[in-house]
């Protein structure tokens, strides 16, 4: 399992064997992002039949210190779309400072036409393409959530090596094994959007970082969500878990032999 | 001589560090599952296995038999839960019947550490236990380098997280039966459909003080539909370039041969599934 | 007593999970992959007047489902500006990103060609120029498996294969990706009817080889269906639907059906 933000992006030795880097470098070292430093784990999102609710815990890890217990994780682009990101912070920072500049050119005398999120994570993934071309990655993976040039839900993911894919259900790092399994109850198919409420979505969701609280020893009980809809972003970024279950741990007793 | 023989070890070591690749195990990666319900214990698993990316067996059987009343679900290196969950199951029976009582789970658990920790972890079982005897119910998981827990439920192998999600939001205490069944199967479902390592049936075995029930593919969910064409060869496709018969004389010399009573009364050993 | 000299006490133990490795240079490991394999299977058949290019639409990562629904096929020079309908069709299977990016490049450069020249481009000059572009990256290749498909000055079906650094060929069938191994096979029997002979047309060594025929179309259809789910019964990175392209002289058809998904 490769659900740590340190292991995206490392050979499989067992299938590729070792990775020999040398023929990269003909000189020595050169200092660029090899392994990610402070981190966010996984993101959440689910489109419905008027949009997409997408979710983040707003803890940022420095390895296993839950160093940064405020980081907003969600960022909303030209007020119709949400980026949401995971792996590595600063790099984070350096796409929210790079999605500002866009920002600021592509409405300076603009002819009305905005970018929608289509057009978004189009941006964004020829940008990480490009950096992992350079082998200079940005250690991140990022959902991209919003509405298409057709005001049609829009749900799609780039990581650091510049791979997308769509789905009506995504989830990253963590997320990926414990979320995407409960998440694909809800929508397992692109045609059965349409039948799902906000409710059914934003509950699904909820009860995600909920089980990932529990599972993810990476991950804090207060996170972001927004909802994405034709009427814009409503953004929630001090959202805490409700209704946790730790009955069960009265009735463990022991690993083993150990009775009382 | 005391204590451990690394010699093997360090012959592997060596072998390995000059390129000799090391065979390739036959992996179970996997889904299983446990889960405690009123009055009793379910366990569950799917019933894939692997060799890499290829599926080495659509329906293998990852449910073990230790005692009529104490069942296994192995991940891991198949071989390796096989002949472990063998010999446990073997020595458990040997003390049951020393010390003329009925086994229990603990004893099955503690011995299972034992031997894996012994091994460092180079035998790859990775296991839940569970059973019912005289002391009442008994779920553990065991891994491979001899660590154990104890809960109420637990899943492991690779799809042991996506299994784990459905329990984390439907498990309750003090189950029925039935709803246990239902709750372990629906975690080994989630890990088919979202663990490329786990695939095709479910099995599942409920263990009550009175009886065991092992429900073998409980549920299918991945029948093969119907081939578009058939590929019946016409007899003389492939080419014969050398025939040899050889009379049941000839062969008498070497093996017992025995006259079948008619042609109707032919004995099948083994049906294979092909083309109508 | 642990023998100070085994592996377990002095060195770095070994494992039946970790390769040999014989790197050991004193740069400092650089250890950024800039590649992954995203799985899945591709193949392509052509017929008298037709080819057809099909692919599963599973894209994984390690033993996690990306998605359920990635397509590997598609329709290259198309445009909904002027309305100018393909009639050229690719696949690639390997590294998504490299793959998406390929068929980009290939994508822009069909069109230019067709602005700038006032005509489509041919199978033939689109099939040298992918190998082009596929060897323009000979020292940072496109990690992909590419196959292109179309239809030849004379309508015949034509079918270009390819290597990841350009070298390529021109196939009635092929098979690549995840299950290449698996599904080529089964195409040089059932296609070019290889190990094939016609009985009783000889005894031993003169038996006569059954020659290979093109196929209609249903028949290669039901081919790569049973191809793919057979594919999907014994590789767990082929699954969850089967995409297929078929040029003709009147287009290209699109035909989905959903795959096993476990």
């Amino acid at each position: 399992m490769n659900h740590l933000p340190q292991a995206w992006g490392r050979p499989r030795n067992a299938i590729l064997g070792a990775y020999n880097p040398s023929i990269l470098q003909p000189s020595g070292p050169k200092a660029h992002t090899t392994s990610p430093i402070v981190t966010g784990t996984s993101v959440l999102a689910v489109k419905f039949k008027d949009g997409v609710v997408i979710a983040a815990d707003n803890l940022a890890s420095y390895g296993s210190l839950a160093r940064f217990t405020d980081v907003k994780r969600l960022r909303t682009f030209n007020r119709r779309t949400v980026v949401g990101f995971g792996g590595d912070v600063s790099d984070m920072q350096y796409l929210d400072r790079l999605l500002l500049s866009l920002d600021i050119e592509e409405n300076y005398g603009s002819s009305g036409h905005d970018l929608n999120a289509l057009n978004l994570h189009t941006y964004l993934a020829k940008v990480m393409y490009k950096r992992r071309s350079d082998i200079n990655p940005l250690w991140n993976q990022l959902l991209v959530a919003g509405l298409d040039g057709l005001d049609q839900p829009f749900l799609s993911s780039v990581d650091l090596l510049g791979t997308t894919f769509s789905s009506p259900t995504l989830a990253t790092g963590f997320g990926a094994h414990l979320a995407q399994p409960l998440l694909r109850k809800v929508v397992d198919d692109e045609a059965k959007v349409g039948s799902v409420t906000r409710e059914q979505a934003t509950n699904a969701v909820r009860e995600c970082m909920k089980v990932l609280f529990y599972r993810d020893a990476r991950s804090l009980d207060k996170y972001s969500i927004a909802v994405i809809t034709k009427d814009g972003v409503e953004l929630k970024e001090d959202e805490e878990l409700e209704n946790q279950s730790w009955a069960f741990a009265e009735m463990i007793k022991g690993y083993g032999t150990q009775t009382v | 001589m005391p204590g451990f023989d690394f010699s093997h070890h360090n012959r592997n070591a060596a072998l390995h560090a000059q390129g000799v690749p090391l065979p390739k195990a036959t992996s179970t990666g996997t889904t299983i599952v446990g889960c405690i319900f009123d009055g009793g214990v379910v366990i569950a698993a799917d019933t894939r296995a692997t060799s890499g990316p290829i599926v080495a067996d659509k329906n293998c059987e990852k449910l073990h038999y230790i005692a009529p009343q104490i069942w296994c679900a192995g991940a891991g290196t198949a071989a390796d839960t096989e002949f472990t969950t063998a010999i446990i199951s073997s020595n458990l029976e040997l003390h049951s019947l020393s010390t003329g009582r009925k086994p229990r789970v603990v004893t099955c658990m503690t011995m299972l550490k034992q031997h894996l920790f012994r091994y460092q972890g180079h035998i790859g079982a990775y296991l839940v236990v569970a059973g019912v005897d005289p002391t009442g119910v008994g779920l553990y998981t065991v891994h491979a380098h001899g660590s154990t827990d104890k809960l109420p439920y637990v899943t492991m192998g690779s799809g042991s997280l996506a299994a784990m999600s459905v329990f984390e939001t439907q498990w309750k205490p003090k189950m029925t039966k039935d709803e246990a069944v239902k709750l372990a199967s629906d975690a080994i479902q989630a890990g088919i459909f979202n663990d490329l390592g786990s695939g095709s049936n479910v099995d599942v075995c409920v263990i009550t003080p009175e009886k065991t029930t092992l429900l073998r593919n409980y549920i299918k969910p991945n029948q093969r539909e119907q081939k578009q064409r058939s590929y019946l060869f016409k007899r003389g496709t492939t080419a014969v370039l050398k025939e040899k018969v050889i009379t049941r004389e000839e062969i008498s010399k070497y093996v017992t041969v025995q006259e079948l009573p008619s042609d109707d009364d032919v004995v099948v050993v083994e049906k294979m599934d092909i083309d109508a | 007593m642990l023998n100070a000299n085994s592996p377990l006490a002095s060195g770095p133990s070994y494992s039946f999970a970790t390769p040999p490795n014989q790197t050991s240079t004193n740069i400092k490991q650089h250890s950024f992959n800039p590649y992954t394999d995203n799985g899945g299977s591709t193949l392509g058949i052509t017929g008298d007047d037709f080819a057809i290019l099909a692919g599963d639409t599973r894209s994984t990562s390690g033993y996690n489902i990306n998605t359920r629904y990635a397509p590997k096929v598609f329709k290259i020079g198309e445009d909904d500006g002027t309305g100018e309908s393909a009639h050229i069709v690719l696949s690639v299977v390997g590294f998504a990103a490299d793959g998406n990016a390929l068929k980009e490049r290939l994508n822009a450069i069909v069109k230019m060609y067709r602005y700038q020249h006032g005509k489509p481009m041919s199978v033939k000059a689109c099939a040298q120029r992918l190998s082009t572009i596929l060897y323009g990256k000979r020292f940072f290749p496109y990690y992909v498996h590419a196959i292109l498909g179309g239809l030849d000055e004379e309508g015949k079906g034509a079918l270009y294969s390819y290597d990841p650094v350009g070298s390529y060929e021109r196939e009635q069938c092929r098979a690549a990706g995840a299950a290449a191994s698996l599904i080529m096979p089964f195409l040089d029997n059932q296609v070019n009817f290889k190990n094939q002979y016609i009985p009783g047309s000889g005894e031993g060594h003169a038996l006569e080889a059954r020659k290979a025929t093109p196929l209609p179309r249903a028949e290669v259809e039901q081919l790569v269906r049973d191809a793919f789910t057979s594919a999907v019964e014994r590789h767990i990175e082929v699954g969850d639907g089967l995409q297929m392209l078929v040029v003709t002289k009147n287009g290209i058809e699109e035909i989905y059906d959903p795959l096993k998904k476990d």
